[in-house]
C-alpha cells in the first residue's frame, strides 16, 4: 500500500467541479467562483506542448485539478502499456493533481485501443488481475488512485460475485479509493434490474474520494425493456439527483463532478448543473456539522 | 461460458460476427442489442475522432460520405495508442487506395497536411532567437553556424495545390486553387498553427539545416536553384520564430 502521508497533495473542496472543455474557458474566467475545481481527461494533456498544456498550467493556478484517465485499460487481460503508464506518471508529476482516477474497464487489446470503456466479468481471477494492475499504477505513478464503477449494459454469464464485492475487495487489497459515479449506478441498476438505493446501501462509501454525475440517453433492448446508455450528453435527470441526495445522506459531502462530454452546452447551462450540485453539497455539509 | 477479450474485440469491430455467447442480459438471455451499445460506442467515437482530426477532408467529401468512409477506416485501422490526438496516421495511405475517392487524388496530401497541423499544434514549446542574435555573429563565422529549429516546424511537398485546397475549405473567402504544385511550411509562433507556401529550394535549405551548417545547407539549396536567396530564407525563419538556438 502507498504511503502518501508526507506528500504535498493539493486539497480538494467538497464542492462541485466540472469536466474542463476549452470552449468554456471564457465563461470560467468571468466567474471563477462558480465551480470549486476542474477535472481533465489525462490523455488530452499528453502532448509535448501547445495550447492544451498552456491552458492547464494556467487553470492549475486557479483550481485544484482532478486527473481522470480514460485509456489505461486496468481491466485488460494483457499487461498495462508501459509507455502509456510513463506518460501518465509524467503528467501527474508536473500537474500534482488533487485527485487521480481511472475506470474499472478495459480499452486496449493486443495492439488495438478501442476508445471505449469495456466491461469485465466479476470473478476472483479478474479481481486478482485488476489488483495487480492497480498496484502497478500506484507504485509507478506514486499516487493513490480512485477506481470508478462502470455503467453496464450486459452481464457476463461467468460472473460469480457482485460488483460491490468486486470493488470492495480491490479497494481493500490495493488501498485505492473509489470514485462513485451515481449516474453509472442508476444506469447499471436500471439495465440489470436491481435497486440503485440498495446498491448505495451496500457500497463501501468510506472509500469514496469523489462522486460523478452526468446525463444518459434512454433506449430499449430486444425485449422492449428500458436500456439506459451513458452518454454525458445532457442534464442530470431527476432520479439521479434523488439518488445523489440519498448517497450524500450516508456518505456526507464529497467533491462532485458534473460530466458533460458530448453535445457540449453553453457555460451557463453547465454552471447551473454545478450550482445544483453545490446546493446539495452545502446542505449535506450542514447536516454533517449538526 | 467465459468470454475472452480477443473474441470480445473481434465482435466489437465486426458486426457480422456473432456476439460472444457468454454475454447475456440480467436474466441470462443473449445480450443482443445490449452488446451493440459497445459496438456503436466504439465506432461512433472513432468516427468523431476522425472528424476532429480531418476537418478539411470532411468538408471536401461531405458529412455522409465522410462518416461512411471513416467507418470503414476505423474498423480497418483502430487506434494503436490511447493518444487520440494523433489518431488517423494511416489515413493518407488509406485514401490513396480507397477506390471511391480515386477521382480526388489530392485528398491524401490534404490529410497529410491535417496530420502535420495537429502534430505541430501539440509539439513542444520553444523560445525563438531574435534577428539581433543572428546579426551578432561575425560574417566569418556565419557559414559555420548550426541552427536549431522549432519543434513545431513541419513541411509538406505536394504535387497538388494542397495549401490552397485546405484554405478554400477552412478559411472564409479564400480563393479557388490554381492547378499548381505546392510546398508548405507549418509553424506555431504562439499557440495557433499557421502555414505559408515556400519554394522547393527553401524546403531543401530548411531540411538540410537539421544536420548541416548554414553554409552547407545554403550550398545545397543553391545547387537546386541558383536564384535561391539566403537572406530571404533566414528572414522567413526569423519572422515565424522558427530558429531557437545558434551553435557557433
Amino acid at each position: 500500500m502507498l504511503d502518501q502521508s508526507s506528500s504535498n497533495i493539493p486539497k480538494i473542496p467538497n464542492r462541485a467541479g466540472v469536466g474542463y472543455k476549452a470552449q468554456h474557458l471564457n465563461g470560467i474566467l468571468k466567474d471563477p467562483s462558480a465551480i470549486g475545481w476542474i477535472e481533465i481527461h489525462a490523455e488530452n494533456y499528453m502532448g509535448d506542448g501547445g495550447r492544451p498544456i498552456a491552458q492547464l498550467k494556467h487553470l492549475r493556478e486557479m483550481y485544484p485539478v482532478s486527473c481522470h484517465g480514460v485509456g489505461l485499460s486496468i481491466g485488460a487481460e494483457s499487461p498495462l502499456d508501459a509507455d502509456h503508464l510513463a506518460r501518465l506518471k509524467h503528467l501527474v508529476s508536473w500537474l500534482n493533481p488533487a485527485l487521480f482516477s481511472e475506470h474499472l474497464a478495459w480499452s486496449t487489446h493486443e495492439t488495438h485501443f478501442l476508445n471505449d470503456l469495456l466491461p469485465v466479468p466479476y470473478t476472483k481471477a479478474v479481481v486478482d488481475r485488476v489488483v495487480d494492475h492497480i498496484d502497478q499504477v500506484q507504485d509507478t505513478v506514486g499516487r493513490r488512485m480512485l477506481l470508478e464503477n462502470p455503467s453496464t449494459y450486459c452481464a457476463f454469464e461467468e460472473s460469480d460475485m457482485s460488483e460491490i464485492d468486486f470493488l470492495s475487495e480491490v479497494a481493500s487489497r490495493t488501498g485505492c479509493g473509489l470514485l462513485l459515479d451515481v449516474n453509472n449506478v442508476f444506469i447499471s441498476a436500471t439495465n440489470q434490474q436491481y435497486s440503485p438505493e440498495a446498491y448505495i446501501d451496500a457500497y463501501p462509501l468510506e472509500h469514496v474520494g469523489e462522486i460523478h454525475l452526468g446525463g444518459h440517453e434512454e433506449d430499449a433492448d430486444d425485449h422492449g425493456e428500458t436500456l439506459l446508455i451513458d452518454s454525458h450528453s445532457r442534464q442530470v435527470v431527476d432520479p439521479v439527483w434523488e439518488l445523489y441526495k440519498y448517497t450524500l445522506k450516508q456518505s456526507g459531502p464529497r467533491p462532485t463532478l458534473i460530466e458533460w462530454d458530448n453535445d457540449i452546452p453553453s457555460w451557463d447551462v453547465l454552471a447551473n448543473e454545478a450550482r445544483l450540485a453545490d446546493d446539495l453539497l452545502a446542505n449535506a455539509q450542514l447536516v454533517a456539522a449538526e | 461460458m467465459t468470454v475472452n477479450q480477443t473474441d470480445f474485440t473481434a465482435a466489437l469491430l465486426n458486426a457480422d460476427l456473432a456476439i460472444p455467447s457468454g454475454m447475456v442480459d440480467y436474466q441470462g438471455r443473449p445480450a443482443g442489442k445490449r452488446f451493440d451499445v459497445y459496438r456503436n460506442n466504439v465506432v461512433v467515437s472513432l468516427i468523431d475522432a476522425m472528424e476532429t482530426a480531418f476537418p478539411a477532408i470532411h468538408k471536401l467529401v461531405g458529412d455522409e460520405f465522410f462518416k461512411a468512409m471513416a467507418g470503414i477506416y476505423v474498423r480497418a485501422y483502430p487506434p494503436t495508442t490511447p493518444m487520440m490526438m494523433f489518431y488517423g496516421e494511416a489515413f493518407p495511405e488509406f485514401l490513396e487506395s480507397f477506390e471511391h475517392v480515386q477521382q480526388l487524388p489530392y485528398l491524401a496530401d490534404v490529410a497529410r497536411l491535417e496530420l502535420q497541423r495537429r502534430s505541430s499544434y501539440h509539439a513542444a514549446d520553444s523560445t525563438a532567437i531574435s534577428p539581433e542574435d543572428l546579426g551578432a555573429i561575425s560574417p566569418d563565422d556565419l557559414m559555420n553556424v548550426k541552427l536549431k529549429l522549432s519543434p513545431a516546424l513541419r513541411m509538406l511537398q505536394s504535387p497538388y495545390p494542397v495549401l490552397s485546397i485546405w484554405n478554400m475549405n477552412m478559411v472564409e473567402g479564400a480563393p479557388q486553387p490554381e492547378p499548381v504544385e505546392q510546398t508548405v511550411l507549418l509553424f506555431r509562433p504562439e499557440l495557433d498553427v499557421d502555414m505559408v507556401e515556400i519554394n522547393d529550394a527553401t524546403h531543401c535549405f530548411i531540411s538540410k539545416l537539421k544536420n548541416n551548417t548554414l553554409g552547407a545547407s545554403y550550398e545545397e539549396a543553391l545547387s537546386l536553384d541558383e536564384t535561391f536567396d539566403l537572406g530571404q530564407a533566414l528572414g522567413l525563419l526569423l519572422t515565424h520564430q522558427l530558429i531557437t538556438q545558434l551553435n557557433v
